[in-house]
């Protein structure tokens, strides 16, 4: 079992912006150096990687630029969003089964330029390119299902219709979010306050969803080293224990789209939730702080319920009375402002995140927090991770 | 953009040409599947067709995407998008678009007339050589054959 085994000592990230001048490579080494130092660990030390299967760097060009020493374990996670709390439990996993002492896991991702996204370039003739998107998306593209907004607004929608979930219950998420930006300095979003009106007031994307239900893309990359218990102690930082990880996707599940389960609004979080709290000592109830993929503004309440923060249909009414809102809510959520509000990298700034809170050296800090959930893109086989201090 | 046909989807193209909608369905077991796969996920039998349906069922669901788009639904923006639970399982669900009546464009359907719920059925109209799916409402008249 990998109970508390384990534990981040480092973080790292580079700035972000709409447009970073280095490349993905050079981004990706920066973030790992930087939480190598966090950690006090040298990167001869490094010898396992896990990374997203997107990465466009693979693991022997990283190991390379990095200076790494021999490395004994490294893997891929897929699934683009669902992968940020997969590489770190991989890496944990690698850890406390012996076979790799030093693991990092990153992401780095230049996305703000608008020719960079997967959907824009899977073509535009007949159907998707060959091996581009999953096959699933030939039925669906030709009749202008394109985007990743439009196959969670289609669920967004259906959602509303089933439990009265309304608007102004995904303008909470946001609103929620910008608030905690507001406070980070690193977060894109840090000047730039946002109030219900023109959150209404706002263009649509595809409706029932508009821009402010939207994560920021953008250019960025982050790290985590991972290493026993035992190590964690003589480390520079007080640890971040990884008390239990989670992966999962639902029976007959598909990739983004999935209209065509039983049950559609059941997603891979209810099949992920059930692994990871299956390894805990604790239950929702006790999670004092959470950062939960938000992708898109309706991903909040979906994952509230999975995890179970509420019950199902339950999680829109969740977020009322400022119930996601640092420092008076009930569960503060995405306290440095996530992807909807500090940057878009997949979610692995929600990994960070969670660890600072752990540290209490957020800019958004839950007074004496012991646990923070970090949650992976809920619509793909998704991932979670318990920290406990 | 048209759907592609391949060796795998020639049989759901061919009803499109006749103007029937046709779903994957087990030979062994005979529930259908969509979209489609080769082995059956209930019963593991790999013999297949593509079996007619009745081609009526309700909204499910629907989104009206704006801009940014790709070129070819940019100029149609905003227009609807529609996934139809079929009369005969409604746990398969074809998406498409809810026009006035065949051939018509799904932006001059004004969105705000679309209803969780409503009857609809499928009609297609003829595009280069692709039978193309769309939705009408129960009550609109016509063959919908290309």
């Amino acid at each position: 079992m990998l109970k508390d085994r384990t534990a981040i000592v480092g973080v790292g990230q580079t700035a972000f912006a709409k447009s970073l001048d280095l490349s993905e490579t050079e981004l990706a080494v920066e973030a790992i150096l930087a939480a190598l130092d966090d950690a006090g660990i040298d990167p001869g030390e490094v010898d396992g990687l896990v990374e997203y299967s997107l990465e466009t760097t693979d693991e022997v060009d990283l190991a390379r630029n990095l200076g790494a020493g021999d490395i004994t374990f490294f893997g891929e996670v897929g699934y683009g969003g669902g992968a940020g709390c997969g590489v770190v439990g991989h890496a944990a996993l690698g850890v406390a089964s012996g076979q790799c002492d030093v693991a990092v896991a990153w992401r780095s991702r230049k996305r703000g330029a608008a020719a960079s996204r997967p959907w824009v370039q899977a073509g535009q003739g007949r159907a998707a390119a060959p091996g581009a998107l999953p096959r699933a998306a030939d039925w669906h593209r030709p009749w202008g299902l394109l985007r990743p907004v439009d196959q969670i607004a289609m669920l967004a929608r259906r959602y509303m219709h089933e439990y009265g979930a309304t608007r102004d219950h995904f303008a909470n998420v946001a609103l929620a979010v910008r608030g905690h930006a507001n406070h980070n300095p690193r977060a894109l979003m840090h000047d730039r306050p946002l109030t219900r009106e023109q959150y209404f007031a706002a263009r649509w994307i595809s409706e029932p969803l508009c821009l402010f239900d939207n994560c920021l893309e953008s250019d960025g990359a982050l790290a985590v080293v991972v290493v026993s218990a035992d190590r964690a102690r003589d480390c520079r930082q007080p640890p971040a224990y990884i008390h239990a990880f989670g992966q999962g996707f639902h029976r007959q599940h598909q990739v983004m789209a999935n209209y065509h389960a039983v049950d559609p609004l059941l997603g891979p979080s209810w099949a992920c939730a059930r692994a990871l709290w299956r390894h805990a000592d604790f239950g929702a109830g006790d999670v004092d702080v959470a950062q939960l993929y938000d992708a898109f503004t309706p991903l909040i309440p979906l994952s509230l319920e999975g995890y179970g923060f509420c019950g199902r249909g339950e999680g829109a009414a969740f977020t009322e009375g400022g119930a996601l809102e640092w420092p008076a809510g009930a569960l503060p959520v995405n306290t440095s402002g996530g992807g909807l509000s500090e940057a878009y990298v997949h979610g692995f700034n929600l990994v960070v995140e969670g660890v600072r809170q752990m540290r209490g050296t957020s800019t958004c800090q839950v007074d004496g927090a012991q646990t923070c959930l970090v949650t992976s893109g809920e619509g793909v086989p998704t991932s979670a991770l318990l920290l406990r201090r | 953009m048209l759907p592609l046909e391949s060796p795998d989807t020639a049989g759901y193209f061919e009803g499109g040409r006749l103007g029937e909608l046709r779903v994957q369905a087990c030979l062994a077991c005979g529930r259908l599947r969509h979209p489609p796969c080769p082995v059956c996920p209930w019963c593991h039998a790999t013999q297949r067709e593509w079996r007619a349906v009745s081609g009526r069922g309700r909204i499910w669901s629907f989104i009206v995407p704006h801009p940014p788009l790709l070129p070819g639904f940019t100029e149609l923006a905003p227009y609807n998008v529609v996934l139809v639970e079929l009369d005969e399982d409604p746990t398969i669900r074809i998406t498409g678009q809810l026009v006035e009546r065949v051939g018509a464009s799904p932006s001059t359907l004004d969105p705000a007339t679309i209803v969780i719920g409503a009857p609809v059925r499928a009609v297609f109209h003829l595009v280069e050589d692709v039978g193309f799916l769309q939705w009408v409402r129960d009550d609109v008249e016509g063959e919908g054959r290309p």
